[in-house]
């Protein structure tokens, strides 16, 4: 499968390389989304921009919010971000045999799992294009979404009432975008309808917070049932 | 609270990260585990969606977040990018507002 030996070319690299700060600069597009939309539910700009330094995995970090938003208690929304966040261990998976870093360059590598630099390395032939794939792709997405979401939470501060500018609206068309990709599939797609239908009615008779992780049985049933069928 | 849920979300997600570049990939590569880890996020995104653009406190209300969704999913169907889909969400919410 790797060859750890074999090193690509230098203009492999670098186009490597070149397509990975591309995806970076586009995903950095919108963390300013994230900040406008996290400041919005109530966080403070250095909330927002912890959020981003530190759990650097976007949906979670927007679910975070959006449980915050809806009135949810925080340990709520730090538990969907969790739940949202195992896809990572799935992407870590993958790479660990490609990238094939022991140590501290693991530990450190580790926070850059996302789902944008997992794309850009997991198809590369070799260890060496592999690694170029992940850091280009993985450093690029963390300088610019960071200073993406600062600006956004600066920027969302200075517009005061989120409602005013319709960023309340803004948080569930973030949601749609993420999902989006994700609705190819029926299975998918009933999985989806029947998440959202759940919550919704969960809405009047659980505390804030409860109805989207309830969502989460709604996957673990649907993947008990399917079982490993694609 | 806030922050301790901040500092709680940024352990677990990096542990998450870090276990899948460690454990060896027999004990979580399972054709059920990755079924669910795929379905997972549709699931709460699709609930997260449901809550953020219907639910006030707890009641469901039909009100500008609803027109601003749908104006997301014509800018996806419109291969617009991600961040066009959440401003025009946000604009169309807005306009309905001051009308």
């Amino acid at each position: 499968m790797t060859e750890p030996d074999a090193t690509p070319a230098a203009s492999e690299r670098t186009t490597i390389a070149r397509d990975g700060i591309a995806v970076g600069v586009a995903t950095g597009a919108y963390g300013v989304s994230f900040g406008a939309v996290s400041v919005a539910a109530g966080l403070d700009v250095l909330q927002t921009c912890a959020l981003s330094l530190l759990v650097f995995t976007g949906a979670s970090q927007f679910a975070f919010v959006g449980v915050l938003a809806a009135g949810g208690a925080p340990l709520s929304g730090a538990l969907t971000a969790l739940l949202l966040g195992i896809r990572n261990t799935l992407y870590g998976l993958r790479l660990a045999p490609l990238l094939a870093w022991r140590g501290w360059r693991r530990v450190g590598a580790a926070q850059l799992v996302i789902d944008e630099s997992t794309a850009m390395s997991v198809t590369r032939e070799t260890t060496a294009a592999a690694r170029v794939g992940f850091l280009s792709t993985g450093l690029s997405v963390f300088a610019l979404w960071n200073l993406a979401t600062f600006v956004g939470a600066l920027a969302g501060t200075a517009l005061g009432d989120p409602r005013t500018f319709g960023l309340d609206a803004a948080v569930g068309a973030a949601f749609l975008a993420l999902l989006w990709p994700r609705l190819s599939t029926t299975t998918n797609r009933v999985v989806a309808v029947l998440a959202a239908a759940l919550a919704l009615g969960l809405v009047p008779i659980t505390p804030a917070g409860v109805p989207v992780l309830a969502a989460a049985g709604v996957a673990l049933g649907a993947g008990l049932v399917t079982g490993g069928r694609r | 609270m806030t922050w301790l849920a901040i500092l709680a979300t940024a352990a677990g997600c990096y542990l998450l990260k870090l276990t899948g570049l460690s454990v060896p990939s027999k004990v979580l590569d399972q054709p059920l585990v990755e079924r669910i880890a795929d379905l997972m996020p549709v699931a709460l995104l699709a609930a997260l969606i449901g809550v953020q653009v219907l639910g006030e406190g707890s009641q469901l209300v039909l009100d500008a977040r609803l027109v601003g969704l749908a104006v997301a999913v014509v800018a996806l169907v419109l291969r617009a990018p991600f961040i066009v889909v959440v401003f025009s969400a946000a604009l169309a919410a807005a306009l309905v507002r001051l009308l």
